[in-house]
């Protein structure tokens, strides 16, 4: 069954928020992760480790510099 | 052929470290590289690290934390009888620093031969040190992790001259009729090689760290958990975990998926950097000679790195 964007995106906001402490209601999908969420290339490690064991996607490093915004990872893990 | 009575177990008689004076803040750092203290602490953790000036040497510093392992374990150095130095950041490859390391300390003609296994290479070192006890090669070894990694950094990159550092640890393994140092669990992942890597002579030490921090944060927990495991000790009854000093986000994201809850954790790397080989018997030997742990206690070492390459065991606390 295909999860939809909305789950992918709370439940991308519950990742967000346990490894930054970020709100998960500021993970929308306008945001950019580095310029609006001030997350580091570290925690985008770890949230794109989060994002597969949660979702089943891989986000492998090479792809991860190209995710800048939440909506790019939404359209990543739906694609 | 006969082969001589081997011994029940190996153990470690004392610890010894070395770290330059001079002493390099994240200030200093920021003065000519575009980086600042909360952007350093924040990624690695780290306040303050040593880098031993020009006429101070890799070996040099192996002899002082060397002598002062020598000197804790109550033997003479006519009783050692091999010397294993770990290091990836030796000025020249030949000949090795083990014979040198020896000659210094007075130690005459011992076995002596060096490990890269880069960070990994005191865990590595330490396992080939038991091994050798108990197999009756040798009597008593002196193990030592020595690192000048400021020679091979590029100290205009930020990526890596606010990380890397100098320093040594060591220690001394005699044959003890109980364990105390437990198997080694070792490996390598090789697909990786270039994660972290001088890529010639010309070259400086440069590093993937999204790649390296993916793989330490999601590949190791496992490993420190066979190592606990093939000692039949309970990760809950560590009474430390001394993992390599690579990166406190790293420290702290293993120690958090190892279950160690009652252990004290090595943070050695906010004030002493990343040290490569010598990063563990040099938070060790601190946290000893600061009185955190106590002699018969367990602790956990875990070293991770080039290579990519890991290797832990358990050990007793001198």
């Amino acid at each position: 069954m295909a999860v939809s964007e909305q789950e992918i995106l709370e439940g991308l906001g519950k990742i967000v928020n346990e490894i930054t402490g970020i709100p998960a209601s500021e993970v929308t999908p306008e945001k950019s992760f580095v310029d609006d969420l001030d997350i580091d290339s570290l925690s985008m490690v770890e949230i794109a480790v989060a994002a597969q064991d949660e979702f089943g996607v891989e986000i492998p490093d090479d792809q991860l510099k190209n995710l800048k915004t939440v909506k790019d990872v939404l359209n990543f893990i739906q694609a | 052929m006969r082969i001589p009575e081997v011994a029940a177990g190996a153990k470690i008689l004392s610890f010894g470290h070395y770290q330059p004076a001079n002493i390099v803040t994240n200030d200093d750092l920021a003065k000519t590289i575009e980086t600042n203290d909360e952007w350093i602490q924040s990624r690695v953790g780290i306040k303050e690290r040593r880098v031993a000036p020009a006429n101070e040497s890799e070996i040099d510093m192996a002899v002082h934390a060397g002598g002062k392992a020598l000197a804790g374990s109550g033997l003479d150095a006519s009783d050692i009888d091999l010397v294993i130095v770990a290091s990836c950041t030796l000025e020249s490859q030949i000949p090795n620093a083990a014979a040198r390391v020896a000659h210094r300390l007075g130690i005459d003609s011992p076995g002596a031969f060096d490990v890269n296994a880069a960070c990994a290479g005191f865990c590595y070192a330490l396992g080939t040190a038991s091994a050798a006890v108990r197999a009756g090669s040798a009597r008593n070894v002196l193990v030592v992790g020595t690192e000048k990694l400021s020679q091979w950094i590029d100290w205009t990159d930020r990526a890596t001259a606010v990380i890397f550092a100098d320093g040594a640890g060591a220690a001394v393994v005699t044959a003890s009729e109980t364990p105390g140092i437990g198997p080694v669990v070792w490996g390598s992942a090789g697909d990786k090689f270039d994660a972290i890597i001088i890529k010639d002579r010309d070259s400086f030490l440069q590093q993937e760290g999204q790649t390296v921090f993916r793989w330490a944060t999601t590949a190791l927990h496992p490993v420190a958990k066979e190592a606990c495991d093939r000692a039949g000790v309970d990760p809950a009854d560590l009474a430390a975990f001394v993992p390599h000093q690579a990166n406190l986000r790293i420290i702290e994201a293993i120690a958090r998926k190892l279950g160690a809850d009652n252990a004290v954790i090595a943070r050695d790397i906010v004030l002493a950097g990343n040290t490569s080989a010598a990063s563990i018997p040099l938070a060790l030997s601190r946290m000893i000679e600061r009185g955190e742990v106590q002699s018969g206690q367990l602790a956990l070492l875990l070293g991770f790195g080039a290579g990519l390459a890991f290797a832990g065991q358990v050990v007793e606390i001198p």
